[in-house]
């Protein structure tokens, strides 16, 4: 890779081998009123067969950048750069018919899930041949010769059989294959991929930055956008992290992890959760403490001792689900223990029956076979008429905690109801008290869920749930819609919450790092089986199953870091 | 195999699902006919005013059937209705297939001509709304929103006032003629394309707001191409789905419309038998509106079914 | 750059401007329809409870001399047939269209608040039963299940009120069915039911209070598609009579007279349009101040 050497920003007179060159970009938002300034004067550079990554926060201005850089900002955008050059030619000026010309051609897109990213009623040929259609005139049947080549080239099994199917009838990881085609169709000098893994399954994700470093390794500038700097450092050779509208650090991948400058880069690389020791929290001191010496940092829990008898325990769990009269075993013969103070990690692909488990264990699902006990008493076999006052005492965090939140509530009587349903007295003092457990202003009590931050949502969410004085707690996907530096804080509130209240907690993710971070035992899941259960460490750092080993292989973590190494399957 | 059968199974359950609609609305509607105080014979032979003698009245109920029991009369009905016979009318003494087959061919080009005129409006209309500025999509917002609150009777009188005693431009009745059927056809087709467009409006917008038009952008699709290859696609389905249902619509209007404009039709013969309380007749036209609805709702879900396979699968997909 | 690609701004920067646009300045302020609707709804208000006030003559008060005189200064709408002030008997008619069309509303929602909460919240064979049930009623599109009511009742405004809203309640039900289906199926009930909330306190507390904005607003939106319907029957001879003050019925008097005096049913029409409106754009109003919120 050719970028790595080249860590200072590049002189003016920079060779021409530059796919993308951006100078003093601006983009400003909204007429009249008060305009938006997304992103206040970023310099950025692509070269050919470069892999150059965007990261940020939500918010940083990193999208923008990569929509104006196809002329996409929109009609209420006014962006303003003093270089802005595509393949060598100034696009400052360039009429909407221009830049029809060059997008597609000169840069390809890959946005996030191809699910919704692909037109869902039209067959993925026809998607990926539009490109072709529109820039060479080619006709069907011309195009679908090519097409089928571009299949073959991004790895899609079958491409003459998937060629017909629409993305809602292709998995995860073959969508995602057609989308990355359709960017590539006329083979374009730049490949623009906006988050292009989020929300994909680690073994997926290992596989669509696999295409894109192919992409650059044939010669084209790739720019990676995304708010998880583990996931680019795998394939990045330079980075470039933005805050609020502005760059605050760039250079060579591995310079940037390994000495990061900027406290915003350090919070980026520190918010990794993989792999920090259990305990120990990401982000918990304010900055100043370096994420090169997390091991220095007091704050390091031992673990609650084990063997004390569960508060939850699940026997030979089983259910299946009949739609349109097949049947689908979506959790087969589970058993899971939760002991008071300790985290059970539950982690596995989409589709795997981990929220079918965690339905079970909060009793809104009745299991075909076997029992979930509650400190040893019948739990699952109540009649919910007896289940009923014991429900406060298992509760439950959700992936979308804005849905789990009745519209009409504002945050003060969603707690306030939460406080009356474990049997406390709901006063304000109690609620300004729940906020301060979660750290969260007490002021915040009179705002309505939605006018917050995802973040902000989730703490009031976790609010509502210790307000029922719950003794365990099931968290599904409890950070998956978060930015990776918003998720750190929420872990390392849940970790916080735990010591203090002695819960049990239940964490249940597709993604491996979270889990191991968070937990003392962990649980692999697969096709509702539990496929491999035991200490954290021991699964972790032994597997039993090849599965497991390849959920750990692919997870996403900094390539070069405090206690990474390069290939991360050397460990 | 699998994927072969599938179908033909949803097919065979649209099948039972049409058949049993029509059924019930048979019973329904002989049961409500027939528990309603009122003797029909008197209704055969002109009203309670005309002072049949009991001789005629035990006459007409033997030819009708009318003294069998309730049961009895139910079977006969629907022995007959398999076969296609849809009974005599009390008011023209002749049989109703044969009144409403003779109605049914003009009420249902006026239907269909107003559904398509009304497609291609709202399809003009719902397009136009997302045309760039803020004015496009104010104003045909609020001729899609007048459109559909117009009411068919006030339309036509309003058209005949402008286009027929106004201007002089078209035939204020029908006369057999082509230009008959224009303003008949609009009064039908406007409310209906207010209706539609404004449905395809928040579908056509929904969709230019999702990612895969930004994918179509990045590939260098015109803003055209976006509304024309994706969008609209989008935006017709749930208005085909909408279409069976319309031409129900359209046929209840044709009551109004084909009694303003005096033009024979179903609707009409519709509306003199109900105020002849001409019980065979208004049943007949009831069942008949009903195949159609029917038939056009399992085509409707077909055509939508192919257009959106998600659909096909259930709609299980988020 | 053209509007599409404005709009696809949304989507490009959805999760970045997520929360800014969930607040989107536009959404609090009252738009210029919704005020224009108020006002007619305040004159309809009016000419309901105080006909005399909007006047400019007797409703009844009868002159020969002046039949059929074409809309002027003296008189708005022109004059009827026995030279009646066709403005003045338009707002006496008011009321009498309105209370139609209100309990029209009322009888079709009250139906489909049954037929819906049964077949949402009565378990899977009721919601079978329902379904096939109004499956049975959407085959009697439009009037025609009016028409049936009619035939078997005879005409009048009694019978036409009841028609219209039989003929409207399956749609009700299902709309209600849906509304009722999806918080049944939110997130936040299954919230509440985690905290241990019981069956009633969650109908109480979160289905009943996010129902009832969409009931009010299809409430609203109803009354002007129901004063149009009964207007259509009253048009055509069924409903309301004519000697009658009352929209449908003076359109069905001014129908002998399309081609000479248009304004007989042309003014009495507009009204129906403009209460048709009026309703529109406040059910829609209510639906977005509610959305707001979801």
């Amino acid at each position: 890779m050719t970028g790595t050497t080249q860590a200072a920003p590049a002189p003016t007179d920079a060779p021409v081998a530059d796919v993308l060159a951006i100078e003093g970009l601006r983009v400003t938002f909204g007429d009249g009123g008060a305009p938006v300034e997304a992103v206040r004067g970023i310099d950025l550079r692509v070269g050919r067969g470069e892999v150059v990554a965007l990261v940020g926060e939500s918010g940083s201005g990193k999208s923008v950048t990569a929509r104006a850089a196809l002329g996409l900002a929109g009609a209420g955008a006014r962006v303003q750069a003093e270089r802005f050059e595509l393949d060598g030619s100034d696009v400052r000026r360039a009429t909407p018919r221009q830049w029809r010309r060059l997008r597609g051609a000169k840069a390809g897109l890959v946005l996030q899930d191809a699910l919704v990213s692909l037109d869902p009623l039209r067959p993925i040929g026809r998607e990926i041949g539009d490109a072709l259609r529109l820039h060479l005139g080619l006709r069907p049947a011309a195009a679908r010769a090519r097409v089928l080549g571009l299949l073959e080239l991004v790895g899609m099994p079958h491409p003459a059989l998937t060629i017909d199917r629409r993305s809602g009838e292709l998995s995860g990881g073959m969508r995602q294959r057609a989308l990355i085609a359709s960017a590539l169709a006329l083979d374009p000098p730049l490949v623009i991929a906006d988050e292009p893994t989020t929300a994909l399954d680690v073994g997926v994700q290992v596989r669509v930055l696999g295409l894109l470093a192919e992409a650059a390794a044939r010669g084209a500038g790739v720019l990676l956008i995304s708010h998880d700097l583990a996931v680019v450092s795998r394939i990045a050779d330079r980075v470039v992290v933005l805050a609020d509208g502005v760059v605050v650090e760039a250079g060579p991948t591995g310079e940037v992890l390994a000495s990061p400058r900027h406290p915003r880069t350090r919070e980026l690389i520190a918010a990794v959760p993989t792999d920090v020791p259990r305990g120990v929290p990401l982000l918990g001191a304010p900055a100043t403490a370096g994420p090169s010496q997390p091991a220095a940092a007091p704050a390091v829990r031992p673990p609650a001792p084990t063997g004390a008898p569960p508060v939850v325990e699940a026997r030979g769990l089983v259910k299946a689900f009949t739609v349109g009269g097949s049947t689908t075993v979506a959790v087969d013969d589970v058993d899971l223990r939760l002991e008071r103070g300790r985290t059970l990690g539950l982690v596995g692909e989409s589709g795997s029956g981990k929220t079918t488990v965690a339905r079970l264990l909060l009793a809104l699902t009745r299991p075909d076979a076997g029992t979930v006990r509650l400190d040893g008493d019948a739990w699952s076999e109540l009649p919910e008429r007896a289940r009923r006052p014991q429900r406060r005492r298992i509760g439950a965090i959700w992936q979308d905690p804005f849905g789990s939140f009745d519209p009409r509530w504002g945050v003060e009587r969603l707690l306030r109801d939460a406080i009356a349903a474990g049997g406390g007295a709901p006063g304000s003092a109690a609620v300004a008290d729940l906020l301060d457990q979660v750290h969260l202003s007490p002021d915040l009590a009179a705002r309505h869920p939605l006018d917050l931050s995802g973040g902000q949502r989730q703490r009031v969410a976790i609010a509502r749930a210790l307000a029922a004085r719950p003794d365990v707690l099931i968290c599904d996907e409890p950070v998956s819609a978060l930015d990776v530096t918003v998720q750190a804080r929420v872990l390392d509130l849940l970790d916080e919450l735990q010591r203090e209240h002695g819960l049990a907690l239940l964490v249940i993710s597709h993604d491996l790092g979270v889990v191991r971070h968070m937990s003392d035992e962990l649980a692999v899941m697969r096709h509702g089986r539990i496929l491999e259960q035991g200490p954290a460490e021991r699964v972790f750092d032994a597997p039993e199953h090849e599965y497991t080993a390849a959920l750990i292989r692919d997870s996403p973590r900094l390539a070069v870091g405090p206690d990474a190494r390069r290939d991360p399957a050397d460990r | 195999m699998a994927r072969a059968s599938r179908p033909l199974r949803t097919f065979a359950l649209r099948l039972g699902g049409a058949v049993f609609v029509l059924w019930a609305v048979a019973t329904l509607t002989f049961f409500a006919i027939h528990l309603v105080p009122g003797d029909p014979a008197q209704a055969i032979l002109g009203g309670p005013g005309s002072q049949a003698s009991q001789e005629a009245l035990d006459r007409v109920r033997a030819d009708y059937g009318l003294d069998q029991p309730l049961l009895a009369q139910y079977a006969a009905m629907l022995g007959r209705l398999v076969t296609g016979d849809l009974g005599t009318s009390y008011s023209l003494k002749t049989p109703v297939a044969a009144v409403i087959g003779g109605q049914l061919v003009g009420t249902l080009t006026l239907a269909l001509l107003a559904l398509v005129v009304a497609w291609a409006l709202a399809i003009g209309l719902a397009l136009w709304s997302t045309a760039p500025g803020r004015t496009a999509r104010a104003v045909s917002g609020a001729v899609e929103l007048t459109a559909a609150a117009l009411p068919h009777f006030w339309l036509a009188t309003v058209l005949i006032a402008v286009f027929s005693t106004g201007l002089g431009w078209l035939p204020p009745v029908a006369n057999g003629a082509a230009s008959g059927l224009v303003l008949p056809v609009i009064t039908l087709a406007v409310p209906l394309a207010g209706f539609l467009a404004q449905l395809m409006r928040e579908h056509l917008l929904d969709a230019l707001e999702q990612p895969f038009t930004v994918s179509a952008l990045a590939r260098g699709e015109t803003g055209a191409g976006i509304r024309l290859r994706h969008a609209l696609r989008h935006a017709a389905i749930p208005a085909v789905h909408l279409s069976g249902w319309a031409v129900g619509y359209l046929i209840s209007g044709a009551v109004v419309v084909e009694t303003i404009f005096a033009r024979p039709g179903l609707g009409r013969t519709l509306l003199r038998a109900t105020e002849l309380r001409d019980v065979p007749v208004v049943m007949g036209v009831v069942l008949v509106v009903a195949v159609v609805y029917v038939v056009l709702t399992v085509v409707t879900d077909v055509v939508a079914g192919v257009a959106d396979p998600r659909l096909r699968r259930g709609g299980s997909t988020a | 750059m053209s509007d599409v690609e404005l709009r696809s701004r949304a989507a490009a920067v959805g999760p970045e401007c997520g929360r800014a646009s969930a607040l989107g300045a536009g959404t609090r302020r009252v738009r210029p329809g919704t005020v224009l609707a108020l006002a007619f709804a305040a004159f309809l208000l009016v000419a309901t409870v105080a006909p005399s006030l909007l006047q400019t003559a007797a409703p009844n008060a009868i002159a020969p001399r002046d039949a059929f005189s074409p809309p002027s200064l003296a008189h708005w709408f022109g004059t009827d047939e026995s030279g009646r002030d066709v403005y003045s008997r338009v707002v006496q008619g008011t009321g009498a269209s309105l209370a139609i069309g209100a309990s029209a509303t009322a009888i079709g929602l009250a139906i489909g608040l049954i037929l819906g909460a049964v077949a949402a919240l009565g378990g899977s064979v009721l919601d079978f039963v329902v379904g096939r049930v109004n499956e049975v009623l959407f085959a009697f599109p439009g009037i025609l299940l009016a028409l049936l009511v009619i035939v078997l009742w005879g005409p009048g405004p009694v019978t036409a009120t009841i028609a219209v809203g039989l003929s409207t309640a399956p749609g009700y039900a299902r709309i209600i069915r849906g509304e009722l289906l999806s918080i049944r199926d939110s997130g936040f009930v299954e919230a509440a039911r985690v905290l241990g909330h019981g069956p009633f306190r969650i109908f109480a507390r979160h289905v009943l209070p996010n129902a009832l904005v969409p009931v009010a607003a299809l409430a609203t939106l109803g009354i002007g598609q129901a004063v149009v319907w009964a207007s259509s029957l009253s048009y055509l001879g069924l409903g309301a009579q004519p000697p009658a003050a009352e929209w449908g019925a003076m359109l069905a008097a001014g129908r002998t007279y399309i081609t000479t005096a248009w304004w007989l049913t042309v003014f009495p029409g507009l009204m129906i349009v403009l209460t048709t409106l009026a309703t529109t754009v406040l059910g829609r109003a209510i639906t977005a101040r509610d959305g707001r919120r979801r």
